[in-house]
């Protein structure tokens, strides 16, 4: 099969944890643009939620898209574990004995750590999801389904819960900021070296969006939203 | 000039190895790093002393056989530069230098810095090459070859086949030169008619061999002595693809 | 015959009787041969399997001639002492390959380069083999471009060629100044594709101690696996060697550090004969040494001198910086002796001036041994870009290797032994005096008589290994189709391993005094000072009485640390160096037996008024050969004598 085959090697997980980035950067960038509604109060914030459950009517069934987008999201995030664990232990297995002194030359800290922020992050999303998708009680003591803002709000207005968020973000940052320059590299998609807009496009999105998602848990404790 | 070395000795495969310290007194600035070694080798010899084994021919950066970590960087710290190229003069006076051999498991420390390659020799042979028996040639310009793919060919050819790309990866990947290869065969039309098959068996024999994935850290691009891009594996996962599916 | 050393000795040298049989085809010079492949034996396809062939050495010729002897269905086994194929010398040629092409239409063909080639080498090489090798020069370049080897081209996709030295036309191919990597890449990756087909097999890191002859033909080779120390025994029906050079003889010298004629010369202990050892060739612009640790030299690209000018102070041991000289105080001596050609002289004009400016005191540089090779003019009239485009990479490298920038301060040049035109005597065939024994490329004498010219040794390596071994050693094996084959259980082999371990027991058990370099070291300065670029009888004479001297203190004082069984750098040099002490002092009895100054030969007592070579064809048209004669130091001499039917020598004249 030749599907499995190329998934069977380290260029085809690559490349399968490229495009499987590409899809989660997708998500991640809608989902920092419509959490951005909440600067328009409560109405429109918890509309903007009620719309996504409908999304995609009268093709689609309440929540159905909901469903599509979570599953694909899911499969996406398993497949980028999965590939990144794998390639990752291939990598370890080529070296078993390390160098005593190693120096990199131009190796920066965003690709140094791109498998501990991904761990970071991943820890961070079961928690958001506890915290704001399911509303787990120890998570969110005061989680009223349906009225995402005050969810929103009431979570953020404690500030360790807005710092885990901060630091997530920025853990975010630092992966998107090699992962988004990376996914081209491996995609076969090239650009001048001196002038590299595989570069600057990784800094103006990881930016953005670190910047969108923790302007609202700092709008929270400064009580611009409230 | 004056300077501590830490060296990497090890009798053979099977032991374990260990570091030792040695000093080197008048050093000239002009001499190449491994004349610097040639220097502490001839003091052991006449101390009665085993020399330290380090890999080296050509001397003048072409043929790929010397290479080792000197603090840290394969090659040493001069870019573009093999360590038969790199001189004392990029060295200070009084300086202390931590010299390793090339680690991977796929490039197995024979003796002292002098470590295994035939890993590489087993890619090549996996389908490196264009299947030309001798005597079919046609005549030679009778394909025309654009000015521009002759020379991005060419800077791909230039591979010396050092290692320093393997052994400076974190993961010990050897995606620059089999990329490199891939480049240069399969982007001449002389190289067309086996371009998937030689895609495949070559990356089916660097994952035999047990090189590690490329993370596009590019710490390769930055030690290669013929400063081969990054950009050929870029060229080298598209191949992959259109292998597969076209 | 005699010859007296002017230290009051003399050698007694045995004439042998040896007829030469070069088995040159008859017939018009263009027809040769094509007549001779249709007269040789062929085997069919199937039979093939059953010879077993070994080639040691991976440079452009062995590797192409195993790899296609694998191609056409020999057993080949294939040896070399680096640790992969593709690291063998040939992958530092820089400049280029040349080829009767004619795609530039400047009226070149076979007949210029055969002419030119003959001529380069001051008319001291085989017509015949000459010929063949310009006629098969066009197929390499098929072949190579075939292979995927990425040579410059024009704008609209054709191949492109430059000119190079003492040539008129511009017939040289070329990759950027890695023609020769390219090249050998190309021809290992042929190799590496018969290794997948199982049709050869390749022993990386195993040196070649000895060749073993049964019945007085080559069966077989005595090799030591560099890693473990285990000496092995391999049979065959033919061996061909492809070992390249010896100018590692003058330790400082272009060549590799591994490169060496441990093969040859042990070929020559077991009968091959030697030919025109003396012959070997200093290349005029390499960096000089910069100290006594000196380990290597490394050339610069001949190209330099068309804009470069060479100027020496004309105050001896003037220390002062270059630029601080003013223009009146500065000899550009080429220009001055030779104005027609100014600092465009043949190579081994320039290289002899080179080192009389230097012993009579101008040199420069802290040791005294060098010359400016100054840009300063050329970059004032031609401008930074163009001097750029031309020369970038030269500067860059020469920078690298010494610190200083040849855009600030003038290059410092000096000669330095990069070729040797001599070697194992071969036949039409490139058969040695030993049946079944080849000898292919630099490791040969053939084609290039007393000079090489520019971009030919790429060349020759390349006919000899893809298009005429495959074919003449097929003549050789066709009647053992039916022979018993011999195995490495029969007793020569046996004898053989005894005596290479023997050898290293020797070494290993001398625990002297100094390092195998100490007298490498030792023996190069005496061959560079009294056996180099010039040479005198007296010079000779004394250099053949110091070898023979510094080799006994070697196999007495020589340290060699370690054991036989593991990797052991040190032994590994210290055989080499032991036959480079023997190769030495034939080289310089050749040189004072040859009372003729010839292409890169030179004999300060035969130069012409003016100081050019001075060549006598009435006595010295021919190759002198040498066969070993039990022990070294006697050594029983043979001549093949020269025949020009086509061309007639004539002076070589550069003013």
């Amino acid at each position: 099969m030749k599907i499995s085959y190329f998934y069977s090697t380290p260029i085809g997980k690559k490349i399968v944890m490229a495009v499987t980035g590409i899809i989660l950067f997708i998500f991640v960038l809608f989902h920092m643009l419509g959490n951005l509604i909440i600067y328009s109060g409560p109405e429109r914030y918890n509309g903007y939620a009620e719309h996504l459950r409908k999304l995609g009517e009268p093709f689609l069934g309440e929540n159905q898209f909901l469903w599509i987008a979570r599953t694909v999201l899911l499969i996406a995030l398993i497949l980028h574990i999965h590939s990144a664990w794998a390639v990752s232990k291939t990598s370890w297995d080529a070296r078993k004995k390390p160098y005593h002194v190693y120096s990199p030359v131009q190796l920066d800290y965003a690709a140094r750590t791109m498998k501990i922020g991904g761990v970071i992050i991943l820890l961070f999303v079961i928690y958001h999801l506890a915290h704001f998708t399911f509303g787990f009680s120890w998570a969110h003591p005061n989680f009223i389904k349906g009225d995402v803002y005050h969810n929103v709000v009431v979570g953020f207005s404690v500030w360790w819960v807005s710092a885990i968020y901060i630091v997530a973000q920025l853990a975010l940052a630092m992966h998107l900021y090699h992962g988004l320059w990376s996914l081209f590299q491996t995609i076969g998609i090239t650009a001048n070296k001196k002038r590299d807009w595989r570069r600057n496009f990784a800094i103006l999105f990881a930016l953005l969006i670190a910047i969108g998602n923790i302007s609202i848990p700092i709008s929270v404790l400064l009580g611009i939203v409230k | 000039m004056k300077l501590k070395l830490k060296i990497w000795r090890q009798k053979n495969s099977s032991s374990p190895g260990q570091f030792v310290d040695y000093t080197v007194d008048n050093i000239s600035p002009d001499m190449s790093f491994l004349e610097m070694l040639d220097v502490l080798n001839e003091r052991l010899i006449e101390e009665g002393k085993d020399p330290v084994a380090f890999d080296h021919d050509c001397r003048e950066g072409i043929c790929g056989t010397c290479g080792m970590m000197i603090n840290g960087v394969a090659h040493g710290p001069l870019p573009g530069t093999t360590t038969c190229q790199l001189h004392m003069r990029h060295f200070k006076d009084g300086d202390t230098i931590v010299i390793e051999p090339f680690r991977a498991d796929t490039f197995p420390v024979i003796k002292d810095l002098i470590v295994n390659r035939n890993a590489f020799d087993r890619i090549i042979k996996a389908g490196g090459y264009i299947s030309v028996n001798t005597g079919s040639a046609p005549e030679a310009n009778s394909t025309r070859v654009a000015k521009s793919i002759a020379d991005t060919a060419f800077e791909a050819a230039a591979c010396i086949g050092c290692g320093a790309c393997v052994a400076q990866c974190p993961n010990a990947s050897a995606s620059l030169f089999v990329a490199a290869k891939i480049a240069h065969l399969n982007i001449l039309p002389h190289g067309q008619p086996e371009r998937r098959q030689r895609t495949i068996q070559m990356i089916n024999q660097m994952i035999e061999e047990g090189f590690g994935s490329c993370s596009n850290f590019r710490e390769c691009e930055a030690v290669c002595p013929k400063e081969i891009s990054v950009d050929f594996i870029a060229f080298l996962n598209k191949e992959f693809i259109k292998s597969i599916w076209k | 015959m005699e010859i007296k050393l002017t230290t009051g000795s003399s050698l007694e040298i045995e004439e042998s009787n040896y007829k030469f049989d070069a088995r040159v085809p008859d017939g018009p010079l263009e027809k040769r041969w094509k007549n001779k492949k249709d007269q040789l034996e062929l085997i069919a396809p199937p039979n093939r399997r059953n010879f077993r062939v070994i080639v040691v050495g991976t440079g452009l010729a062995g590797a192409s001639a195993a790899a296609t002897l694998g191609q056409l269905g020999y057993r080949v086994t294939v040896f070399c002492y680096q640790d992969s194929p593709r690291r063998a010398h040939s992958i530092a040629a820089q400049g280029g390959i040349n080829a009767a092409k004619n795609y530039q239409n400047d009226n070149d063909s076979t007949w210029r380069l055969f002419y030119e080639t003959i001529k380069g080498g001051d008319y001291r090489a085989r017509e015949s083999n000459v010929y063949r090798l310009a006629e098969l020069s066009v197929n390499i370049i098929d072949q190579a471009v075939a292979q995927g080897v990425p040579f410059a081209r024009d704008y609209a996709g054709y191949l492109d060629n430059r000119s190079f030295g003492g040539v008129r036309v511009a017939r040289t191919f070329y990759a950027k100044g890695q023609t020769g990597q390219q090249l050998l890449l190309g021809a290992y990756q042929a190799l590496m594709r018969q290794v997948d087909k199982g049709n050869v097999t390749i022993y990386p890191r195993h040196e070649m101690l000895d060749v073993v002859l049964i019945d007085g033909k080559a069966r077989g080779v005595v090799v030591r696996d560099l890693v473990t120390g285990e000496i092995k025994s391999f049979a065959a029906e033919a061996v061909i060697l492809a070992t390249g050079g010896y100018s590692n003889v003058y330790y400082l010298s272009t060549n590799a550090k591994g490169s060496n004629a441990t093969a040859i010369w042990r070929a020559h202990k077991k009968g091959a004969a030697f030919a025109n050892p003396c012959f070997t060739q200093i290349h005029p612009t390499c960096i000089p040494p910069s100290g006594e640790y000196q380990s290597k030299l490394t050339l610069m690209s001949e190209s330099l001198r068309n804009d470069g000018r060479i100027w020496v102070p004309k105050k001896k041991g003037d220390k002062r910086n270059p630029k601080e000289i003013p223009e009146n105080e500065r000899d550009y001596y080429l220009e001055r002796i030779y104005p027609a050609y100014g600092n465009l002289v043949p190579r081994d004009i320039a290289s002899r001036a080179a080192k009389r400016m230097c012993d009579a005191g101008y040199g420069v540089g802290p040791n005294g041994i060098g010359v400016y090779l100054d840009f300063s003019d050329a970059i004032k009239r031609l401008g930074k870009e163009v001097i750029e485009a031309r020369y970038g990479n030269l500067f860059d490298m020469y920078e690298k290797i010494t610190g200083d920038s040849p855009w600030e301060v003038p290059m410092k040049i000096y000669p330095a032994p990069h070729y040797t035109m001599g070697g194992l005597w071969v036949d039409y065939h490139l058969m040695s005096t030993i049946p079944g024994l080849f000898v292919i490329g630099e490791a040969n004498f053939s084609d290039h008589g007393a000079n090489r010219l520019g971009a030919s040794a790429l060349m020759q390596c390349l006919a000899d290994g893809y298009f005429i071994i495959p074919n003449t050693i097929a003549d050789y094996l066709a009647p053992m189709l039916t022979e018993k084959k011999v195995d490495t259980d029969h007793p020569e082999f046996k004898k053989s391993i005894e005596n290479v371990k023997s050898t290293i027991d020797r070494l290993l058990s001398t625990k002297g005094k100094y390092s195998v370099d100490h007298y490498h070291r030792t023996l190069g300065k005496i061959m560079w000072d009294k056996c180099g670029m010039s040479r005198n009888a007296k010079g000779l004479s004394e250099a053949i009485e110091e070898i023979k001297g510094l080799r006994e203190e070697y196999w007495n004082e020589v340290k060699v640390p370690g054991d036989n069984n593991e990797l052991n750098q040190s032994l590994e040099k210290a055989m080499r160096v032991a036959d480079f002490m023997e190769l030495a002092e034939l080289m310089c009895i050749d040189a004072l037996a040859r009372e003729e100054s010839c292409g890169g030969h030179f004999r300060e007592e035969f130069a012409t008024p003016e100081g050019e070579a001075l060549r006598n064809d009435e006595k010295f048209s021919f190759v002198s050969c040498w066969f070993w004669n039990g022990e070294v130091g006697k050594w029983a001499f043979a001549k093949e004598d020269l025949v020009f039917e086509f061309v007639k020598p004539t002076v070589r004249s550069y003013k």
